[in-house]
């Protein structure tokens, strides 16, 4: 901080006169001389709309609200904490009849299950995979590392609409490869994948596993260009000491390989669980929430509040419950790579 | 990596090979075990990916077929001829594909230049200057990255879309930017002249400034509003959506480039402080140079964010001249019975290629940068 180094230097210098305010404050003021276009900026569009944003939540802001100069302009009105209420409660289908399948509770639990069982299998198969590419005396693997970027290069929202094309119901790849797969097995009327109704596992229905399935492919190549990173840097002599000792290989991936990958992996499963627990794209675009509502995460249903019916008010209510809710899960992954790190050593 | 990555039996055999250093030869056994492995997972990374191209290299409004066809038979490009003549249903609205194309380079291209440019100068400020309230700015640059950008959409929304006075709101950007420019542009001039280090340099940097002041005012002036023209719609304009974005993408810009800027060694400055250079000096100088490959890579992130932004831009964007790539395929999706499958692949595949192809040449760049510190994407 530039006022306590210029303290310091003041105690030390004591003889000499004391600066002026201008001097003092030079790191500051060339500091904020940088800061300052990106400061406007984002106070004007970042910071202000979240304060906005809490306004909103507790008045009735309406799809009539926008815009002063319309005839059946509507001044939104203070309402309290009306718009929580109603959200926690389900009991939004009051305020508009298209959102009677919407459950708070239920989107919340889907969310978290939808981000941790995503997470699970992105960073397993991503060590799996980079530790088995990583073999020495493996043949082809500038072609296979070539190819297993690919999911990461392509546009996420394209990947979406593709894996939508191919969980058709009728001609969809998924349901044709499937036939040739199955054979006389598969069923006739073919697999609807996104639209059936009844749950088939774990309470969930089929849309859910079509997901995790688009986006375990999605994400795997993140972790494993990760993993493959951290296990370059793991010096061979540590598995060469451990082999004179004795170890089998499967010791040495427990011992060394997985240790050693942690300090990389840590962050790397923080972002990908933030980035999951916000997966727009894939949701909206492959199941769309449905079937009624069933995979719904807390983006979608807010994006499906704001632009669907235009419920502003509790558009932003919704939000700010996303805002408490991914500042308790980023309190939480905090704390859980602070507690790897001191692991670590 | 000394084979002690797979779990296998003779791990012991492998003990004696290690011996022999690099270069090891794995059993043939072993080496046919992974091969199937990395060949069944090169597969099913390949399957989708060959599937749209297949389906896009089919005639135009061909009918689906009820066979997997994963290898193109016959390349017919009439598709993406299709697409690029028609790229929307009668129905959903009439644009060309080039205006389509133009819209989104628009929105990401803008965005993606205007974040990183003041995102690199307070990313300086956050990486090397000592300030009163850094640790409290950074932290919250970091809690708004960790929100999805939907979660501001509502006020926002609701923001933008209030002004629509006139084409006047867009004079007064244009003056504001000048008007940034010329303080931005004092300020440099006084700290020259009080620190005695104004010279040839600064003055060419005060007059290209001015000169840029200069154009945006009579860019500003010169913004022609016929009488009666219907009112400017801030937010329903694609300046209102990249304002939108910008409140997301401005953010990741400055921490992005903060991680970049956190690794040049501070060894150079050092040298240069040594020599009396004072912060803007070791700015223009060093930093800004050295920290081009990460200026490239961050503005590639936001570009492409920018180039297939759906959420937003469905929400503010009501006119279909003003639609972008991604509303346009979603249209595409959204009427899987009446679109031809073909149409709809070929258009995924001209939206991808342009980013594709870039992310590949930037990729060693752009993975290094990835687990610095980027949550939006």
């Amino acid at each position: 901080m530039a006022s306590a180094e210029s303290s310091v230097e003041r105690a030390s210098d004591s003889d000499l006169p004391r600066q002026s305010w201008w001097t003092r404050t030079r790191t500051s003021r060339t500091a904020y001389t940088y800061l300052f276009p990106a400061l406007i900026v984002m106070a004007i569009i970042t910071f202000y709309p979240i304060v906005y944003q809490f306004w909103m939540s507790l008045t009735d802001f309406g799809p009539s609200s926008i815009n002063p100069n319309v005839a059946n302009y509507k001044a939104p009105e203070y309402v309290g904490f009306q718009n929580y209420r109603l959200i926690l409660q389900d009991k939004l289908a009051t305020v508009d009849a298209d959102l009677n399948s919407f459950r708070f509770w239920r989107t919340l639990g889907f969310n978290i299950w939808w981000t941790f069982s995503n997470v699970v299998f992105h960073v397993s198969l991503g060590i799996v995979i980079a530790v088995l590419l990583n073999v020495e005396g493996l043949w082809f693997k500038k072609i296979y590392r070539a190819i297993y970027i690919l999911p990461m290069v392509l546009p996420q929202l394209v990947i979406a609409t593709i894996w939508r094309n191919m969980f058709d119901a009728k001609e969809g790849a998924v349901n044709l490869f499937l036939k040739i797969f199955l054979g006389p097995a598969f069923p006739e009327a073919g697999i609807d994948w996104l639209q059936r109704v009844e749950p088939v596992a774990f309470g969930l229905p089929l849309s859910y596993f079509a997901m995790l399935i688009a986006n375990i492919w999605l994400g795997w190549p993140f972790m494993t260009i990760v993993a493959t990173g951290a296990l370059q840097s793991i010096p061979k002599e540590l598995y060469e000491a451990a082999s004179i000792d004795g170890a089998t290989g499967w010791n040495k991936f427990w011992t060394i390989t997985l240790p050693l990958l942690r300090p990389a992996m840590v962050p790397a499963t923080i972002l990908g669980i933030i980035q999951t627990f916000n997966l727009f794209h894939v949701i909206y675009f492959i199941s769309g929430g449905g079937p009624l509502g069933q995979t719904e995460i807390l983006v979608t249903q807010a994006y499906k509040l704001i632009n669907g019916n235009s419920l502003f008010g509790i558009g932003a209510a919704f939000s700010v419950f996303i805002f408490i809710i991914l500042g308790c899960i980023s309190a939480i992954t905090a704390r859980i790579s602070r507690v790897a790190e001191s692991y670590d050593g | 990596m000394a084979n002690s990555s797979i779990a296998q039996p003779t791990s012991r055999k492998g003990l004696f090979a290690r011996g022999r250093g690099a270069g090891r030869q794995l059993e043939w056994w072993q080496q046919l075990l992974l091969q199937v492995f990395c060949l069944v997972v090169a597969v099913s990374v390949l399957f989708p990916i060959m599937w749209i191209v297949t389906l896009s290299f089919k005639e135009a409004g061909s009918p689906r077929s009820s066979k997997l066809e994963i290898i193109p038979s016959s390349i017919s490009l009439s598709s993406y001829q299709a697409v690029i003549d028609q790229p929307l249903s009668k129905t959903a609205g009439d644009i060309s594909f080039w205006k389509l194309m133009g819209n989104s380079f628009f929105l990401a291209a803008g965005v993606s230049f205007f974040s990183v440019m003041i995102g690199v100068a307070a990313a300086y400020a956050f990486s090397r200057l000592n300030f009163v309230g850094r640790k409290f700015l950074f932290l919250s640059i970091g809690f708004i990255l960790l929100m999805p950008g939907i979660a501001t959409l509502a006020p926002l929304f609701a923001m933008l879309a209030k002004i629509r006075t006139s084409l006047e709101v867009l004079r007064i950007i244009y003056f504001v930017l000048a008007g940034l420019i010329v303080a931005g542009l004092a300020l440099m001039t006084v700290s020259r002249i009080r620190s005695d280090d104004f010279r040839a340099g600064s003055i060419a940097v005060v007059f290209g400034g001015l000169a840029v002041a200069g154009l945006l005012l009579w860019g500003g002036l010169g913004i022609d509003i016929p009488k009666n023209a219907k009112p400017f719609d801030l937010g329903r304009s694609l300046y209102g959506v990249g304002l939108a974005m910008i409140s997301g993408a401005l953010p990741f810009a400055i921490w992005n480039l903060k991680g970049y800027l956190d690794t040049i060694p501070k060894e150079l400055e050092e040298a240069a402080i040594i020599d009396g250079a004072s912060p803007n000096q070791i700015f223009f100088r060093i930093i800004l140079p050295l920290a081009t490959p990460a200026l490239a890579v961050t503005a590639f992130l936001g570009f492409m964010a920018g180039w297939t932004e759906f959420a937003l831009t469905a929400r503010f964007i009501n006119k279909a001249e003003n639609y972008t790539l991604a509303i346009a395929l979603q249209t595409m999706t959204g009427q899987y019975t009446t679109v031809s499958w073909s149409n709809f692949a070929a258009m995924s595949i001209m939206i991808s290629l342009p980013v594709s192809i870039v992310y590949l040449a930037l990729q060693k760049y752009i993975v290094g940068g990835l687990t610095l510190g980027g949550v939006k994407g």
